[in-house]
């Protein structure tokens, strides 16, 4: 098992670094310069523009540059934004905690109804209940996401006002950042409707967020479903007189959950991607935008640390799924 | 959703818990639930106190406007700090700040600012509590910020001060002096008319010298810069970056404390979404309203819309000195070619009145007895043959990739421009790139059409015509797009700068204007108005004709 | 959003020959409703994109700022003469769509084009040299797949310049482990049997062993592959085209018109709701032929 796990651990330390070259040297070819965008619209005359290109080293070879940032990133240095000049972890750890409170929302909200809906298509196979949850599900699949949040947004906050526009709470409240997550927050701080006010400002961007995880668990459960249903055991089971809910609830459910396990974890990079859509519709202010605004200007620093920083938290999930894969099903584990 | 969803989820992924499923069934119901029941929860809002709340556009760079250079920033910061002098709301009058009183030399050259006692420092930060009042050294310290560069905060943030720089201060400041505590003098190398305007502009915000040197001791000199410390009428709570900035009226102001008692920005990068949340009373100002919803806004019986000339051109430059547009002919003849009126129209939406001359209306010597070219394809064509191009020619066409106060939609603009042009045959292609590569590559001349805009800082007819059309600025990479370069041109506003009589200047740049439209080195596209759309509950929020938003005077009706 | 999450389609193909195979994949294929649905709809979109010159009642560039904003022909102020309404600078948005179609079309087949060659080029080289070459393949890919695919695809496209062209490579790029994983597999599964074995005794090159015997029998999944993965491709561009990085104006491409109408959503339903509907159904199409193909192809569900 320690063998396993250092085998896995390992095999990060090369997309590790992999991440931080690709960070670095992309960003270094978009056509642009910080400098000229750090000093606005105002302009920098030539002199003070050299200086400043000496005093962030942009001068120097673009190698060396990537050894000093290195060198800075082992000793938790990431550096600070060119445009506001504070620090990235800073910045990344005020910003962060949205985009987990989203992302997290978001799955929980794909799995409550996915995995429900998966299990009863599988069990009422070909039923019209499985072909409407198939068919809906494919369509949630293929919904572009940006044009989503915006009919959404028309229909429920413009057209019936029933959810807010966008933000996180209403900001009438003051919420002392603790957690950062504001559900957790708005309960700590103990105002009135403070947290149902957050709840409300989640539910559209959480919809959006979980529209195409959702369909890709109900159709993950279907499948596996399926599947394990058609396995020995499970009709042995039934012939043992076992009553059909504890077949699927128990021995059913759990086997087929091994498959939709990893393919939550594989979720996490396409949630991301979907944050980043997400949060730009709803002023959700997240990683997504962070790092999407860090583009636009030319933030060297905060794009470098922000992507290394996703890069980590993506491979750590996948790492902690692939864990969860092997503790679940043994076989993979002996495998290696 | 609700939080006891994960306890859930950790269970059914273990498997240990028999009915899994089931328990997830009952979860989702309750978050259904809650969904339901939310609205009813708002109507109970924790409202007490009067709050005022500001759905501003973006988030700020920092709270040390001397080294800012957007609108955004200096909103946030100008309700923390004062300045020497101040412009009275509303207006460009320049009235006391800090300073009571001030003396001028006759020559111009000295200026002693006697500064007011008891002005107190906000004192509600958690790492440093001011001991003593505003005093000289904190006037000092703001100037010598931005000034010398042996000074510890110069590169604090950042070294480059751009305003500072801009206004000439470096070259004009010959030494700044504390007389005593109460008592500042400034020497200048030469006279400078406008030196205290330049002293009420958002870079001359004093800040506290006790703080900066309590914090270069803690090793954090950066910290005075992001949990700012003022004199202003309101000190900064919270700061939220894309989220929220939150701030309390400072009871001990010197002017006494403001009538509102919290004031809450809410940062709305999304016009629709400024609307959307202005009309439901989620907030109560809103900046740079989308022009596709100035109808709307109109029609609401809740929102009034105050509005003001604004000080800007938008236009559409041609390289001068790049084939085919180095041909007068052909500028005319594109001048021609395009609907004004039907572009300003579909895209300003109301929000700008189309353009002739290259300064706005609303500024002294606008010569209102030009003509502006009128909107005739065939003309235009006929003019193509003359230069030489009868089945008309290939360019391209610049359009900025943002919006900005003079021009709402550059690339609808170009769309529509594009489709004129080839109603004459010429073929444009619309190009556009990242917002500081785009400037950097106008000014260095690499188009042949381009779309900029200008908005004045000091309401100068030489700050649009000297600046924008000279000879000066026409070389390397300066502010001149279209490259024009005209000798009678450049001698009018050469000589309207060195000259002191407005009667006279106002003759000189008149006839300026008379030449530009000769040469059309531009395709004047409009100027834009600007508009801000305020809730009905708002009493007295005036607009500052430098585009700024300040809530010192303002009050707000009910609650 | 990667199609590479549904459920994978098994790398195996059929290996015993039924009597006709096009037949038989046919009856199984139209068994699925689904999936012929699909398959009408793409081929009415192909159609459409077709003869869009034809069926198109205006020009996508021809502008009228006296029609702006025009609602569609069973709203109040709308006409028949422009169905679906017109944007804000008064274009037909129905004759955008329809130009538009041959736009997405474009867009899916050559970013499916590009990542379909070059995975499978790159994956075949990775499953038969193993070694080095492997790793440093496969540890690119799995650095491609650790970023957020439209993160890096907007780096991408801000290295290149927006456009169309280049944020086709953007996509085409992102998603490209996916067919290099699938390739590399199919690749490690097939040399393991024996009729490799049985072409490498009989002295057939690498190269050879590559093209003509693993690469014929690993076509299956990536016809699979490639039709869920043009919907991806098209969902991908759009979403670019969304952020101001696709295809650039006045050029009618459906995300691109989301984004450049952005602004009327509260004032015009009209102009955002159609291009997402048309991207929508799109996808759904290709979605479905895609599940169709799979489940046609895939011998495990065939019980």
């Amino acid at each position: 098992m320690l063998r396993f796990i250092l085998t896995r651990v390992s095999l990060i330390i090369p997309t590790f670094i992999g991440i931080t070259l690709l960070a670095f040297f992309l960003i270094r070819l978009v056509p642009g310069d910080p400098i000229e965008t750090m000093a606005g619209e105002r302009g920098i005359d030539a002199a003070r523009h050299e200086q400043l290109r000496k005093e962030f080293g942009f001068d120097k070879p673009v190698i060396v540059q990537y050894g000093i940032y290195i060198s800075r990133v082992l000793q938790g240095d990431l550096g600070k934004s060119l445009i506001t000049q504070a620090p990235v972890w800073e910045e990344f750890k005020s910003l962060f905690p949205a985009t987990v409170e989203l992302a997290l929302c978001a799955i929980l909200f794909a799995l409550v109804i996915g995995l429900p809906a998966g299990m009863l298509a599988a069990i009422r196979r070909n039923s019209i209940f499985d072909h409407g949850v198939m068919g809906i599900s494919l369509a949630g699949y293929s919904m572009p996401i940006f044009w989503w949040g915006l009919i959404l947004i028309l229909v429920f906050s413009v057209q019936l006002d029933l959810t807010p526009v966008s933000g996180r709470i209403d900001v009438l409240y003051y919420i002392e950042p603790v957690t950062g997550l504001l559900l957790i927050d708005s309960l700590l701080s103990g105002e009135e409707g403070a947290f149902a006010s957050a709840v409300e400002h989640l539910i559209l961007p959480t919809i959006v967020l979980g529209t195409v995880p959702l369909a890709v668990i109900a159709r993950m459960t279907r499948s596996a479903m399926l599947e394990v249903l058609g396995e020995d055991y499970i009709r042995t089971a039934k012939a043992k007189g076992l009553s059909r809910f504890r077949v699927v609830a128990l021995h059913a459910l759990r086997n087929a959950l091994i498959p939709v396990v990893t393919v939550i974890g594989l979720q996490v990079g396409v949630l991301f991607t979907g944050a980043i859509l997400t949060e730009t519709i709803f002023s959700w202010p997240g990683v997504g935008k962070w790092l999407i605004d860090a583009i636009f200007r030319r933030d060297y620093p905060v794009l470098q640390g922000g992507a290394l920083l996703l890069g980590i938290v993506v491979m750590s999930v996948n790492l902690i799924v692939d864990l969860a894969y092997g503790l679940i099903n043994p076989r993979i584990r002996h495998h290696r | 959703m609700t939080l006891n969803d994960l306890p859930t989820l950790t269970l059914s992924q273990n498997g240990h818990n028999p009915e899994p499923s089931q328990r997830t069934f009952i979860m989702k119901k309750s978050a259904l639930l809650a969904a339901v029941c939310v609205p009813a929860f708002l109507a109970a809002a924790p409202l007490s106190a009067k709050t005022l709340v500001y759905c501003s556009e973006g988030s700020p760079e920092n709270f040390y406007p001397g080294v800012n250079t957007t609108g955004t920033s200096f909103d946030a910061s100008t309700q923390v700090y004062s300045r020497i002098v101040e412009f009275e709301r509303g207006g460009t009058k320049v009235q006391p700040g800090l300073a009571e009183k001030w003396d001028i030399s006759p020559d111009g050259l000295v200026y002693t600012f006697h500064l007011r006692k008891g002005v107190k420092w906000h004192n509600t930060n958690k790492n440093f509590k001011p001991t003593r009042d505003m005093n000289a050294d904190d006037i000092v310290f703001m100037f010598e910020r931005q000034w010398k560069q042996d000074n510890p905060y110069f590169k604090v943030t950042s070294p480059n001060h751009s305003y500072f720089d801009d206004m000439g201060m470096p070259k004009l400041l010959k030494s700044v002096e504390k007389v005593d505590d109460y008592t500042v003098k400034v020497t200048l190398n030469q006279p400078e008319a406008p030196f205290l305007a330049d002293l009420a502009m958002e870079f001359a915000a004093v800040q506290s010298k006790e703080y900066a040197d309590a914090m270069l001791k803690a090793g954090t000199p950066e910290k005075i810069d992001q949990e700012p410390i003022g004199t202003g009428p309101f000190y900064l709570v919270q700061y939220q970056k894309d989220a929220i900035i939150r701030y309390k009226a400072f009871p001990e102001y010197y002017a006494g404390k403001a009538k509102i008692d919290d004031l809450v920005f809410s940062i709305t990068p999304d016009a629709s979404v400024r609307w959307a949340k202005l009309q439901k009373g989620e907030c109560h100002v809103m900046p740079y309203p989308n022009p596709a919803d100035l109808q709307a806004m109109e029609k609401d019986p809740n929102v009034s819309i105050l509005s003001q000339a604004g000080l800007n051109i938008g236009y559409l430059a041609y390289n001068t000195q790049k084939k085919p547009f180095d041909d007068l002919k052909v500028r005319k003849a594109i001048n021609m070619a395009m609907n004004k009126k039907a572009i300003v129209e579909a895209v300003f939406l109301g929000s700008g009145i189309p353009a002739k001359n290259p300064i706005p209306p609303s500024m002294w010597s606008y010569n209102d007895t030009i003509k502006d070219d009128p909107y005739d394809p065939e003309a235009a064509k006929k003019l193509l043959a003359e230069a030489g191009y009868p089945n008309g020619f290939e360019t391209d066409l610049w359009a900025m990739p943002v919006q900005r106060p003079y021009n709402p939609n550059a690339k609808r603009i170009a769309e529509l421009m594009q489709a004129d042009l080839a109603k004459v045959g010429v073929k444009a292609e619309i190009k556009s790139f990242e917002w500081g590569e785009y400037r950097k590559r106008m000014q260095s001349g690499e188009h042949q059409m381009g779309m900029l805009g200008w908005t004045g800082d000091n309401g100068d007819p030489d700050n649009f015509l000297h600046t924008l059309l000279g000879c000066a600025s026409a070389q390397g990479n300066g502010s001149n797009v279209a490259k024009f370069c005209y000798k009678p041109f450049d001698d009018l506003v050469t000589k309207a700068k060195v000259t002191t009589d407005v009667a006279e200047r106002t003759k000189l740049y008149e006839q300026a204007q008379v030449i530009f439209k000769e040469q059309a080195p531009w395709f004047t596209i409009a100027h834009a108005v600007q508009l801000k759309p305020v809730r009905k509950e708002v009493v007295d929020f005036k607009l500052s004709p430098f585009g700024r938003h300040t809530f010192y005077g303002v009050d707000i009706k009910g609650k | 959003m990667t199609a590479e999450t549904m459920e994978a389609p098994a790398v195996a193909a059929p290996t015993a020959t039924p009597p006709h195979p096009l037949r038989e994949f046919w009856g199984y294929f139209s068994a699925n409703k689904g999936a012929v649905a699909g398959l009408i709809v793409i081929v009415l979109v192909v159609t459409v994109a077709l003869l869009a010159d034809v069926l198109a009642p205006h020009s996508p560039y021809a502008t009228d700022t006296s029609i702006a904003l025009k609602p569609p022909f069973w709203q109040e102020g709308g006409s028949l003469s422009y169905p679906l309404g017109t944007d804000p600078i008064g274009r037909d948005i129905l004759s955008r769509l329809i130009y538009g179609s041959r736009l997405s079309l474009l867009i899916g087949i050559v970013i499916i084009s590009i990542s379909i060659v070059l995975g499978t080029v790159l994956g075949l080289v990775a499953g038969f040299t193993r070694g080095l070459t492997e790793i440093f393949i496969m540890r690119l890919m799995d650095i491609i797949l650790t970023l957020p695919s439209l993160l890096l695809a907007i780096v991408i496209v801000a290295v290149l310049g927006p456009g169309l062209i280049n944020s086709m490579l953007a996509v085409a790029l992102v998603i490209l482990p996916h067919y290099v994983r699938l390739a590399r597999a199919a690749v490690i599964t097939e040399t393991s049997k024996d009729y490799v074995t049985a072409a490498r005794v009989s002295g057939a090159g690498t190269l050879r062993l590559m093209f003509k015997e693993v690469l014929p029998n690993c076509t299956a999944p990536l016809i699979v592959q490639a039709s869920l993965g043009i919907s991806t491709a098209i969902l991908d561009a759009a979403a670019l085209g969304f952020l101001g990085l696709g295809a650039q104006p006045p050029a009618p491409e459906w995300g691109t018109m989301l984004a450049d109408a952005r602004e009327f959503v509260l004032r015009a339903w009209w102009v955002v709701t159609f291009p997402g509907l048309a991207i929508l159904i799109t996808v759904l199409a290709f979605n479905l032929l895609g599940d169709g193909l799979r489940d046609a192809l895939d011998p495990k569900l065939k019980r």
